[in-house]
């Protein structure tokens, strides 16, 4: 599996080291329900069969973590870019 | 028909003219007290012993394969009961004792073989945290027995005991452990929850349940059709997020895929199973003489039911590091299995989630020496609406309350543990 890393280019998916889901949110520690909200982000996956954007740190490369989309079916990645974008460039 | 060697001896002169099937494959009928979602292992030892513990028989097994084609056909057939924590080991040990009289529960050759396993140390902390382990399972009533260094040389010579990062400095053994038929476990537990009147439909996919006035769980949609329950209870460990997705849940699981490996056949060589213990590899030795192991899971989500080849590079690199024998093989077959990895790397029992429906998920990759104490206590939950007290501590509330059963201490990431 190669993963295409905006800074190194494609590159062993062994080069990586695997976060996980990208789309959780770490919640507001003041929020009124932070315990709820908190257990919900630490525990609870969609985990789909299908597209999946998801973490990876390229800790053999530039050491930047890497949004990656990638169809837990097949392992065809469809994007990646920088995880530190955020979520307004998208 | 009961199995006897007079059964054997007849229906092999008779060329098997009066030989029956082992269980009916049945058509689905539109309503029963209990639907099991998922017809492996686990599902069919639930059928059996809700029939057989719990007078329950008005039962469907539902699978969208054929039995046993999931992960109770992809395992490597090993079963033990060496754990440490208080919410595991009893459970395991129970598991263990069914699983030591389930030939003759069952009247079916299972080929279960306690041929033992061993653990191996290879640092003085290694050793420490083993004496502790084996000490916790002595105290749940299993067997352990700390192995020097020779004990284990007697056991297993073709070892690299003095490998220059790893030796090899003793063993923790646990002789009651062993292998048996993953296929046969499922057939025979087909067969006695059929002769007890179960149904088991296969080619049967859940598509979508059915919900009740107040979001209860009444009956599944099938690729055969619509079939009403009174209890709904999945059993489909690998493929658990899928469907709690149909029903708007989301579970403490990711799914991965879990690789195994089978060598060409060789004269009998490794008395048990043997567990490399400075890398994750393990391996035993089927009655056929092929060489059984594996390792790590491929370590990124996936349903894919394939691996991919660095990991193959990886478990065969610990594999030879530990007996480098290994490197003189020709590798026969590798296939992989997904499995429902939890944020704790323990199982889940759960019955409170929604009215009429019951979860057994989150096998992670052990799922299959469970089998016979995962459809006892499943059945207990489902026919009494009460956690087993083996299983108690199983539940999915304890990610809130904080009381993990976590044997390795990685934390929530799954693809770790």
């Amino acid at each position: 599996m190669l993963i295409v890393c905006p800074y190194c280019g494609a590159r062993e998916a062994q080069e990586f080291a695997y976060r996980g889901d990208a789309t959780v949110r770490r919640p507001d520690p003041a929020a009124p329900d932070a315990a709820e909200r908190f257990h919900d982000y630490v525990y609870l996956r969609d985990n789909p069969a299908g597209p999946h954007r998801e973490l990876w740190y390229h800790i053999a490369g530039c050491r930047r973590w890497v949004e990656v989309s990638r169809d837990t079916r097949t392992h065809a990645i469809s994007a990646t870019r920088f995880a530190a974008e955020g979520e307004a460039r998208r | 028909m009961r199995y006897s060697l007079f059964n054997v001896v007849v229906n092999g002169l008779t060329n098997q003219r009066f030989a029956t099937p082992a269980w009916r494959d049945a058509a689905p009928k539109p309503a029963y007290d209990v639907v099991i979602v998922g017809g492996g292992g686990h599902g069919l030892a639930t059928a059996y012993y809700l029939a057989k513990n719990f007078g329950v028989r008005n039962v469907a097994v539902l699978e969208k394969g054929w039995i046993g084609s999931g992960n109770s056909g992809r395992n490597t057939t090993i079963f033990r009961s060496n754990y440490l924590l208080p919410g595991n080991e009893p459970f395991y040990e129970w598991s263990m004792k069914l699983w030591e009289g389930l030939e003759q529960e069952l009247n079916y050759n299972v080929m279960a073989s306690q041929r033992g396993i061993v653990n191996l140390i290879h640092s003085d902390a290694q050793r420490d945290a083993y004496a502790r382990r084996g000490n916790a399972m002595l105290l749940a009533g299993a067997d352990a027995e700390l192995l020097d260094r020779e004990q284990v040389r007697a056991l297993a010579p073709f070892l690299d005991f003095d490998n220059a990062r790893f030796p090899i400095k003793g063993g923790l053994a646990q002789p009651r452990a062993g292998t048996a038929r993953h296929d046969a476990v499922v057939w025979g537990y087909a067969r006695g929850a059929d002769r007890r009147g179960v149904d088991i439909v296969q080619n049967c996919e859940v598509v979508g349940f059915l919900r009740g006035a107040g979001g209860g769980v009444v009956g599944v949609e099938t690729t055969r059709g619509t079939i009403r329950a009174k209890k709904v209870a999945l059993a489909v460990a690998g493929s658990t997020s899928r469907l709690a997705g149909k029903l708007g849940l989301r579970l403490p699981i990711e799914s991965f895929v879990l690789q195994a490996f089978v060598s060409e056949a060789i004269k009998p060589l490794i008395p048990g199973v043997i567990t490399f213990g400075a890398g994750h590899f393990y391996i035993s030795q089927s009655d056929k003489g092929d060489l059984v192991f594996g390792g790590d899971l491929d370590g990124y989500n996936s349903y894919a039911q394939r691996g991919n080849l660095p990991t193959v590079e990886d478990v065969l690199e610990g594999g030879v590091s530990l007996m480098p024998l290994l490197g003189r093989l020709r590798l026969l077959r590798q296939w992989a299995g997904l499995c429902d990895m939890t944020m704790d790397g323990s199982p889940i029992f759960e019955a409170g989630l929604l009215p009429g429906l019951y979860l057994n998920a989150g096998w992670n990759y052990g799922g299959f020496k469970a089998t016979p104490a995962s459809g006892w206590c499943f059945a207990h939950m489902i026919a009494r609406d009460e956690p087993h007290p083996l299983a108690a501590a199983m539940r999915l509330d304890r990610f809130r309350s904080g009381r993990l059963i976590d044997e390795k201490g990685v934390g929530a990431q799954p693809n770790l543990h």
